[in-house]
């Protein structure tokens, strides 16, 4: 019992990653008063760049490196339609969406013949699990052993990159100046502009480095949890981010454990394919899947308190004309 | 003042266009330092756009702009602010969200982390409440504070920049008249200390009370610059408008008939389930009218909307022209028109008008079913444009043109479309809100004339405007509205003072 506990929460670590990196790559995006419905493409986008270029170079971080260039300069596509030319952002992220999920895809029979995959990557060329210090020697420590080797220790780089980045943008978005202005560009562009800080600049800043956590996202789902880029690998993972999001009400530190109660859901889900509960019987998959969902539309009709959005979000800033 | 040293600010030549309109017209103005100088002028007149050229919100075609004899460009707020210019716009810039502090210190912080700049910013809030009399938690969020208060942390956030010239575009729209006598002292304290302060307004009474010097616009032209010791509010109003004009309204003692409008143990929610009418009652007679009086958002708004069908309210009754109506079920502003009532809406733009439709479209909306503008399932075009050339030429709407999108007349003639629609019903009922909200002094003369009419025709007439002086000259009797309530109802003879008392939520009647 205790063993499967365990089990089911490094599965949980493994898979809350990419919505970790994805869901505070929407907190800086939304946070500026941008709303990113796009982070799914970006993450496939990644995904797809990082498994190239990780097959072409045998580096992981020239594939890391591809994956946020690619997920940067989808972001910026993103900024352009929405900040520059004032589009609607909802369908400025769809169109990011679908440009991905085709254009991965083209590309990948184009240049390597496999259906749209990439090449099968050898362990050089991924990031690999790595093993923390004393974790052999405490292994046959009851309780706390399997803990820290088992559950803590065995993971690769980005796992422990994602849950380093929660106080990172906790302290970015309330501890420094670019973080104040972010906040409040998100509530009141009037009161930046006047301020004398150039909206424009301020929301260009926070999608450019939406886009580069979900770079991070997509590079671990390639390179790191996969051994290469699968056609639509990055399966919705981007709007389970995006619910988790609002679940987390855009704070850093609830988003972490939003994500983690996402990713416990999706390990439980594959835990349970095929076991019977006593007195059930046989829970198909899709409940586990569905649940964030649910607890996301739950929260957003108001029963477990509300989920205000920063007030300008979603609307482009024009200068009032008087 | 020493008028005879450098001004602090000096435009000349300045001319700006938005497409064909021509807003600022070679404007000149010069501002003495350490005084307090006032800038009217009519809606449209170009004060705003003029501001927002000194502010660096808006670029200048032409013209040159000095500051303390230097010769400036002000490329952005960000050059202005370090020229010491500061503004505090009519609809504040303020993060509701956000900390007094926190406002304050916004494109100020004084380094890339916060913890120094919010010491920084504290003591120096506390040295500049000191200084100028402005008392703030500067822990409060802003969004809790009262309209008086975020306005003060306009201010504040100006003067923390280092703000030696203080603009303040419309300032006391929103506040009680207490209110705005302690602005008017703390401007009088800053222009002490050495501040210039240019104060932007369509008051002629605050102009006289407070600055020294104003100077008058009148259609993106600067018409004249006075000393205010030297003028009147007549001679003002006449530079404004370009003509005489009737500030008082000219009317004879209502005659009261029967009942016509009951309204009893109203209560409405807003749509975040906030209470904002708290057991109201109140009746209208034939040939009265009832001024409804308070500062924004003190409930008005909501009243208006439950009475006329737009909102349902929590519990209420109505007694209308013979009808009676329970508030708290389905009802629609349609069926209110059908027993004899008619409403001008507050916001002509969000609720009175289509401004994307043409002038005649607009002319019939919500009266489309009568039967002499429709043929079957079809309008009648032709009756209806022909009803609206009639309506142009009575109610001396201009450009005189039915096909106009309505979005391009003015403020006073948009009004005039919409009060021509309703009152054209003849009405038993006639519902106006904010009648003159953005609306030219020639008009607003114009459209009380017309609602006094409305009266005298026997009409029950309800007004409720955030304007004093139009609720007292206008109305036969005054209620006046506080957080939900009725706080006090007062006869036309009420003195500004009192009414502004239980405008701020202060009864005498009830303390004593």
């Amino acid at each position: 019992m205790f063993e499967d506990i365990i089990l089911i929460l490094d599965s949980t670590l493994r898979l809350s990653t990419p919505l970790l990196f994805a869901c505070l790559a929407g907190l800086f995006s939304e946070r500026s008063g941008i709303v990113d419905i796009g982070l799914e493409g970006k993450m496939l986008g990644a995904a797809f760049a990082a498994g190239a270029a990780a097959y072409m170079t045998g580096s992981p971080w020239m594939g890391l490196l591809a994956g946020i260039i690619v997920s940067v300069m989808l972001a910026i596509i993103h900024g352009y339609a929405s900040i520059t030319q004032r589009g609607n952002q909802v369908v400025a992220g769809v169109a990011i969406n679908f440009l991905a999920a085709g254009l991965t895809v083209l590309l990948g029979q184009a240049w390597f013949n496999q259906g749209g995959r990439t090449p099968q990557l050898a362990i050089s060329a991924r990031f690999d699990d790595i093993t923390l210090p004393f974790a052999e020697a405490l292994q046959d420590v009851p309780f706390v052993g399997p803990i820290y080797h088992d559950l803590i220790s065995g993971h690769n780089l980005l796992v422990y990159l994602s849950f380093v980045m929660v106080p990172l943008t906790w302290w970015i978005v309330f501890r420094t100046r670019f973080g104040l202005r972010l906040r409040a560009v998100g509530e009141s562009p009037a009161a930046v502009d006047t301020a004398g800080i150039s909206v424009t600049w301020l929301r260009y800043r926070a999608v450019i480095l939406c886009g580069v956590l979900c770079g991070f996202a997509g590079t671990y789902l390639a390179i790191a949890q996969s051994a290469g880029f699968i056609k639509d690998m990055s399966a919705g993972k981007g709007f389970i981010a995006l619910a988790a999001l609002i679940f987390a009400k855009w704070r850093p530190v609830s988003a972490m454990f939003t994500c983690l109660l996402f990713g416990f859901l999706d390990a439980l889900a594959i835990r349970m394919q095929g076991q019977e509960i006593p007195g059930i019987g046989e829970v198909p998959v899709q409940v586990f899947q569905a649940l964030p969902y649910v607890l996301t539309v739950v929260l957003l009709a108001g029963f477990i308190g509300r989920a205000i959005p920063p007030k300008a979000s979603g609307i482009p800033y024009v200068k009032e004309r008087t | 003042m020493t008028e005879q040293s450098v001004p602090a600010i000096e435009l000349s030549g300045i001319n700006k266009s938005f497409g064909p309109v021509h807003a600022n017209k070679d404007i000149n103005l010069r501002v003495g330092k350490g005084s307090i100088h006032g800038i009217v002028g009519e809606n449209g007149a170009g004060k705003s756009t003029l501001m927002s050229i000194l502010y660096g919100f808006y670029h200048a075609d032409s013209g040159e702009i000095h500051v303390d004899g230097k010769s400036v460009h002000i490329t952005d707020s960000k050059r202005a602010i370090e020229l010491g210019i500061g503004m505090v716009h009519q609809h504040f810039m303020l993060v509701d969200p956000f900390t007094v502090v926190e406002n304050v210190m916004l494109g100020a912080e004084g380094g890339a982390m916060l913890n120094k700049g919010i010491d920084q910013a504290r003591t120096e809030l506390k040295r500049l409440a000191d200084e100028y009399d402005m008392k703030v938690d500067p822990d409060a969020v802003v969004g809790e504070l009262s309209v008086g208060l975020q306005q003060r942390v306009e201010i504040l956030k100006a003067l923390y920049r280092g703000a030696d010239i203080l603009i303040l575009d419309e300032p006391t729209g929103v506040l009680t008249p207490a209110e705005a006598d302690h602005l008017f002292r703390i401007l009088r304290v800053l222009r002490d200390q050495g501040k210039t302060v240019l104060l932007i307004t369509h008051k002629l009474r605050e102009i006289m009370d407070v600055t020294d010097a104003v100077s008058v616009m009148r259609r993106g032209e600067m018409v004249s610059s006075l000393k205010t010791a030297d003028t009147s509010m007549a001679e003002l109003a006449e530079l404004m408008v370009g003509r005489s004009v009737l500030l008082e309204v000219d009317k004879k003692p209502a005659e009261p008939g029967e009942v016509l409008l009951r309204v009893e143990n109203l209560n409405v929610k807003d749509e975040r389930g906030v209470m904002r009418v708290k057991d109201v009652n109140f009746e209208v007679r034939a040939g009265e009218i009832l001024g409804i009086a308070g500062v924004s958002g003190n409930g008005q708004s909501e009243l208006l909307e439950a009475i006329s069908g737009i909102r349902r309210a929590q519990t209420g009754t109505m007694d209308l022209a013979g009808d009676h109506v329970d508030l708290s079920h389905s009802h629609n502003a349609g069926q209110m028109r059908q027993m004899g009532m008619s409403h001008v809406p507050e916001d002509r733009h969000r609720m009175g008008l289509v401004t994307s439709f043409a002038e005649y479209e607009n002319s019939i909306l919500g009266y489309h079913r009568e039967p002499e503008y429709s043929k079957g399932w079809f309008l009648d075009l032709k009756a209806i444009r022909s009803e609206a050339e009639h309506r142009i030429q009575k109610y001396d709407i201009r450009p005189p043109n039915p096909d106009l999108k309505a979005a391009k007349f003015s403020g006073g003639n948009q009004q005039k479309i919409v009060l021509a629609r309703e009152i054209e019903r003849d009405p038993d009922v006639l519902l106006v809100g904010q009648p003159t909200r953005g609306v030219d002094i020639g008009a607003i003369e114009y459209i009380h004339k017309r609602i006094i009419e409305m009266r005298d025709a026997g009409k029950a007439v309800l007004l409720v405007s955030v304007e004093l002086d139009e609720i007292r000259s206008l109305s036969d009797r005054i209620i006046v509205m506080f957080d939900g309530q009725v706080v006090g109802e007062r006869g036309a003879d009420a003195s500004e003072g009192e009414l502004g008392l239980l405008m701020a939520g202060v009864n005498e009647e009830h303390a004593a």
